[in-house]
């Protein structure tokens, strides 16, 4: 049989996970990725991690309780840089350990580290020595990054063409069956900002994309935006760019968006605990003071987020939006 | 010419104050943080930012009313946060409407221009480069004769005889220190000040615990934000070791990393690989290395929501466990009360104590 590798379904899964399995499906080893968030998975992860640290480090920590007792090793990788610029969120750095030294009975963790500020040829080299754990000789771990990074492309191409990952995932699984929804009276278009861990994570985010859709409203993520138009933000008028890749994609997507001003509401979700966020928040609100022409929300989401709160004031939004827009129609 | 000031950190801003203005400029003492302070910078911070970017933006506010005009504060390259603080203080205070100068030192190894740019910017007096060079090192030589009285106070304040002794000294040859000027007169006022400490009563045959404390540079280098726990520990007859003093730190940054036979880094290695901001593995590091030292316990401080330390927290009972020394931390944030944390002290202490005893005890009964 072959050998197990579990992923748990948190923080980078939503943007890598293609590309992890089709890297271990080429060394021949089986993925095994934990199921969808439940109640009891977030328990888990409130029992298991710090009281003091985010929501998402909570549902890793969850994540990895599931899949413990099920997989031979866990994948959990040690994600310093990925662009050669910006780095994860200190969090990230320590993953490993902090998972290492606070769960006991884990399986072997395979904990590489990945920063591609350190030449070319690092990430592959990281690859490498996943490859190594199972046996595979260089030329088969080569030709699986290949295949891994080939597999990322078209799934980068999925999102920009407007799927969100989940969709994304499912569309390269089986392509072909992807639907747009089926979205009734959709007349207004939102951007949700912020970590894909938490968007996507429909149990944490209290469903947020698909509520937004029920209200009619089509969602998009900074996931959507092509990577070049970010980059043309620079560093959005500060004097230096903020840090951590997945902030600094939420402030660049929120400037690029107020600039265009063709949205008609942004929306911040930020996690509770989150350190990043802090600041990234209050420039992305300072950044909505200058225009007022698109309505601005923050939404925080913590363990304890209800359904009806939630749902309630979104809602409320969506209808001071579609009553502002209807208002500026009649105008015209 | 705007006035200056900076961000205040224990007894530091003596000697930057008068660097400065040897400088030229005319400065304006940051405020020691208060209840005020607090209210002011908890008010206008973003909720989960770390306590030190709440009561630095409170610090400044204050300091702006007192007509400063100018902040010089250091950034940083990441990954934490605390490079970006004054790009967000600068940012806040604009939205407040004030229309201020910051001067951001950045790390010189790495941008030496940055740096060059800077002392220009502050060098209203036109100092010549080799006068510039002198008022650092005197600044410097100060900055180190204020961190030795601070070291002698925590090996004294648990033997006094007479309780408040060794605070009230202290606070004195403070300001004998910041009286000085040249280089000997700083000398001579050390030597004075650390000679008081030293004469103050003391009873040699007290048992004294040992505790190192570790954490975020912040909240361990002003006493203000740490509830002075320095000084509760002495009083509960704890001699405390602190990881981090100005000059410490500054020097690890700007030179090399300091050696114990066995740097902070490798210690904490096998723990903690990576470098993940502000002084969480140095945290993990210093630790291991005070328990290497026969210490009784260690204390971590940290700032409420600090990425680093709660990083460092998650993986410290494991090496309490390995190493067997208690670690007790403390998340501050404007709401930790000093009773609440004194009661916990109080606990600690006793552990250890006890600890130290059974072990002694062991001892016999086997040697
Ligand atoms: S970016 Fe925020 S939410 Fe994500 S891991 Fe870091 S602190 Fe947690
Ligand atoms: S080390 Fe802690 S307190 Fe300092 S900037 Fe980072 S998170 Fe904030």
């Amino acid at each position: 049989m072959a050998v197990r590798v579990g992923i748990p379904r948190a923080l980078l899964f939503y943007l890598y996970f293609p590309m992890w399995q089709a890297f271990f499906n080429e060394i021949g080893v089986q993925v095994i990725p934990s199921g969808r968030t439940t109640k009891s998975i977030l328990d888990d992860g409130i029992r298991e991690a710090l009281a003091d640290v985010c929501v998402p480090i909570k549902l890793y920590y969850g994540h990895v309780m599931e899949l413990k007792g099920k997989v031979d090793y866990l994948f959990i990788p040690r994600v310093v840089c990925l662009n050669g610029k910006t780095v994860y969120c200190p969090k990230f750095l320590g993953l490993p350990d902090m998972i290492k030294y606070s769960v006991d009975n884990l399986p072997p963790i395979i904990d590489v580290r990945m920063d591609s500020r350190q030449g070319r040829l690092s990430l592959l080299n990281a690859y490498s020595e996943i490859g190594r754990y199972f046996g595979a000789d260089r030329i088969t771990t080569i030709r699986a990054y290949l295949k891994a990074l080939g597999v990322h492309y078209h799934f980068r191409r999925l999102l920009r063409k407007g799927w969100s990952p989940p969709e994304a995932m499912e569309l390269l699984k089986s392509p072909g069956t992807g639907k747009a929804g089926s979205q009734t009276k959709v007349n207004l278009k939102f951007a949700v900002l912020g970590y894909p861990y938490a968007i996507y994570d429909s149990f944490i985010s209290v469903n947020i994309v698909e509520k937004l859709r029920q209200l009619g409203v089509m969602v998009m993520t900074a996931e959507n935006i092509h990577p070049a138009l970010l980059a043309l933000q620079k560093n959005c008028d500060l004097p230096k760019r903020l840090f951590w890749t997945l902030s600094d994609i939420a402030l660049k997507a929120a400037h690029l968006l107020f600039k265009q001003g063709r949205i008609d509401g942004i929306l911040h979700l930020t996690a509770f605990g989150c350190g990043p966020d802090s600041l990234l928040n209050k420039l992305i609100e300072m950044e909505a003071k200058k225009h007022r022409n698109v309505p601005f929300m923050t939404l925080m989401i913590d363990e304890h987020t209800g359904e009806a709160g939630m749902a309630t004031r979104l809602e409320a939004f969506v209808d001071m939006v579609r009553r502002r827009k209807e208002a500026h129609l009649c105008q015209k | 010419m705007s006035k200056v000031t900076f961000p205040r950190m224990g007894e530091s801003w003596r000697a930057f104050k008068l660097l400065l203005e040897d400088l030229g400029n005319e400065v304006v003492v940051p405020l020691r943080p208060n209840k005020r302070t607090l209210d002011l910078g908890v008010r206008h911070s973003p909720e989960f930012a770390c306590f030190p970017l709440k009561i630095l933006m409170g610090t400044y506010l204050e300091a702006v009313e007192m007509g400063a005009g100018t902040i010089v504060t250091s950034g940083g390259v990441g990954p934490c946060r605390a490079g970006e603080y004054a790009m967000l203080h600068h940012k806040i205070l604009q939205d407040l409407g004030y229309d201020l100068k910051m001067i951001v030192f950045e790390p010189p190894r790495l941008y030496p221009l940055n740096f060059i740019k800077n002392v220009r910017a502050l060098n209203k007096a036109r100092v010549s480069i080799r006068g510039i060079i002198d008022c650092i090192k005197r600044g410097w030589r100060m900055l180190q004769a204020l961190d030795n009285a601070e070291k002698l106070s925590h090996v004294v304040r648990p033997r006094e005889i007479k309780r408040g002794t060794t605070t009230a000294v202290y606070k004195k040859v403070l300001d004998w220190i910041s009286g000085a000027y040249t280089m000997e007169q700083i000398a001579e006022a050390e030597a004075a000040a650390l000679e008081a400490l030293r004469s103050i009563p003391q009873d040699s045959s007290r048992e004294v615990l040992k505790v190192g404390i570790v954490g975020e540079i912040y909240v361990l280098l002003e006493p203000a934000s740490n509830l002075e726990i320095e000084e509760t520990l002495g009083d509960l007859g704890v001699e405390v070791e602190r990881s981090m003093f100005l000059t410490g730190w500054t020097r690890d940054n700007t030179w090399n990393e300091t050696t114990h036979g066995l740097t902070i880094k490798e210690a904490a290695s096998p723990y903690l690989p990576e470098l993940v901001g502000g002084h969480g593995r140095d945290s993990i590091g210093h630790t291991i290395l005070y328990s290497k030292r026969g210490f009784d316990g260690i204390i971590q401080l940290a700032p409420f929501t600090c990425i680093p330390e709660i990083v460092a927290r998650t993986i410290l009972p494991r090496v309490s466990k390995d190493y067997d020394i208690p670690v007790l931390t403390f998340f501050l944030d404007e709401q930790t009360g000093k009773a609440g944390m004194t009661t916990r002290l109080e606990a600690f202490t006793d552990l250890m104590r006890r600890k130290k005893r059974f072990q002694a005890g062991a001892k016999c009964l086997t040697g």
